[in-house]
């Protein structure tokens, strides 16, 4: 019999955080897909500046978890920060906290327009933000495990 | 690690298969749920499709009448005129053409009053046509020169006193404003929007087009 019990290693840290991390952001990068090209809504200037920060993590956290890259929270969570940072904006703009009028969308359509709405709180700017905080969370944690195993 | 690219790939097909299959059943739901729409304004309300200003081409009795909702200024719009016109010497007299306005554009309204200015001196197919050709040159989208449209009307030969005194008339804002609240009640978003027969062209394709149009008139 194999005596085997614990699959890692000390010297071999996780990197289940980092797929939970991947795969929130590809389920969100697909789902911002669908809203924009399956049910074509137009997205806002700052649900742009989110895009911008989330597509490219579908590309660079899949990279750093082939590499086994022990510095992968290094370069994905900053881009995870800027996306949390533009969506907090849009969560308080789009929910009053900050008045429309300072609003930076002008052009196309507002950042304040209600395109979804499930179980009457589900919305897109709520959604997006869920995301990022997950995608923090996740990928800290995982930076967190890297360093103690370092250590 | 070898082990984790096969991992990713394996989760990016789950998901994207996911994505796909509620994709393909949303587009089928909304396809079904607009052409229910459209069904239900022909029965209810046959009129939005046709008005008694809206000008076209072809003989009134036609068997088969399609409805075009366009923008003067649209590219896409001046794209498809070359085949729908080739759709109307095909099918001569069998066919006719009504045209809607849909204005989604910063001159498209001024455009639109310049055609109707056209129309009521007989000259509305010139009229669209030359502004189909001369598109690039008035409604460029960074450098639009909307001021060149009467220069047009003068070439085709109108009568300019007329015309001036027609553009921008309260009847021509009347027309845009039914075109526009029936192509709401229709559930157009697009132009151009084609029906035929009251039945809504969709995908925007010329094989689609011909069917539809073969369809109705084999009824």
């Amino acid at each position: 019999m194999k005596a085997k019990v614990s699959a890692t290693p000390q010297n071999v840290p996780s990197f289940v955080f980092a797929y939970a991390a991947w795969s929130i952001a590809c389920m969100a990068t697909l789902a911002s897909l669908f809203f924009g090209e399956v049910m074509k809504l137009p997205p806002c200037t700052l649900c742009w500046y989110q895009r911008i920060c989330l597509f490219p993590l579908t590309v660079v956290i899949a990279v750093g978890i082939v590499l086994r890259d022990s510095k992968l929270a290094a370069y994905s969570v900053p881009l995870v920060a800027m996306g949390l940072g533009f969506s907090a904006y849009h969560n308080l703009l789009y929910y009053g906290v900050i008045p429309e009028a300072l609003s930076p969308c002008v052009a196309g359509i507002s950042c304040t327009t209600r395109q979804i709405e499930w179980l009457g709180f589900i919305t897109i700017p709520l959604m997006s933000l869920i995301a990022f905080v997950s995608l923090l969370v996740s990928l800290v944690v995982h930076g967190k495990i890297q360093q103690r195993a370092r250590a | 690690m070898k082990k984790d690219v096969y991992r990713l790939a394996a989760i990016a097909a789950v998901l994207i298969a996911g994505m796909l299959i509620v994709a393909a059943y949303y587009i089928r739901a909304q396809k079904a749920e607009r052409a229910e729409a459209v069904a239900k304004q022909a029965r209810d309300n046959a009129a939005v499709f046709v008005r008694p200003h809206s000008r076209g081409f072809g003989p009134a009795n036609a068997k088969v009448t399609v409805v075009e909702f366009l923008d003067p200024e649209c590219e896409s719009c001046r794209a498809m005129f070359p085949f729908v016109k080739r759709l109307l010497a095909q099918y001569d007299g069998r066919v006719r053409l009504v045209v809607r306005y849909m204005p989604f554009h910063p001159n498209s309204s001024y455009a639109v009053s310049a055609l109707e200015a056209a129309g009521e001196q007989g000259r509305f197919a010139e009229m669209l046509e030359t502004l189909f050709v001369n598109q690039p040159l008035w409604g460029d989208h960074h450098a639009p020169k909307p001021e060149l449209i009467p220069e047009f009307a003068r070439q085709i030969g109108l009568d300019m006193v007329s015309f001036g005194r027609s553009l921008n008339s309260s009847a021509h804002k009347a027309i845009l404003e039914t075109d526009l609240a029936d192509g709401k009640k229709l559930g157009v978003t697009g132009t151009p929007t084609f029906f035929v027969n009251e039945r809504l062209l969709e995908p925007l394709e010329y094989e689609t087009f011909l069917a539809l149009i073969e369809d109705e008139l084999a009824k």
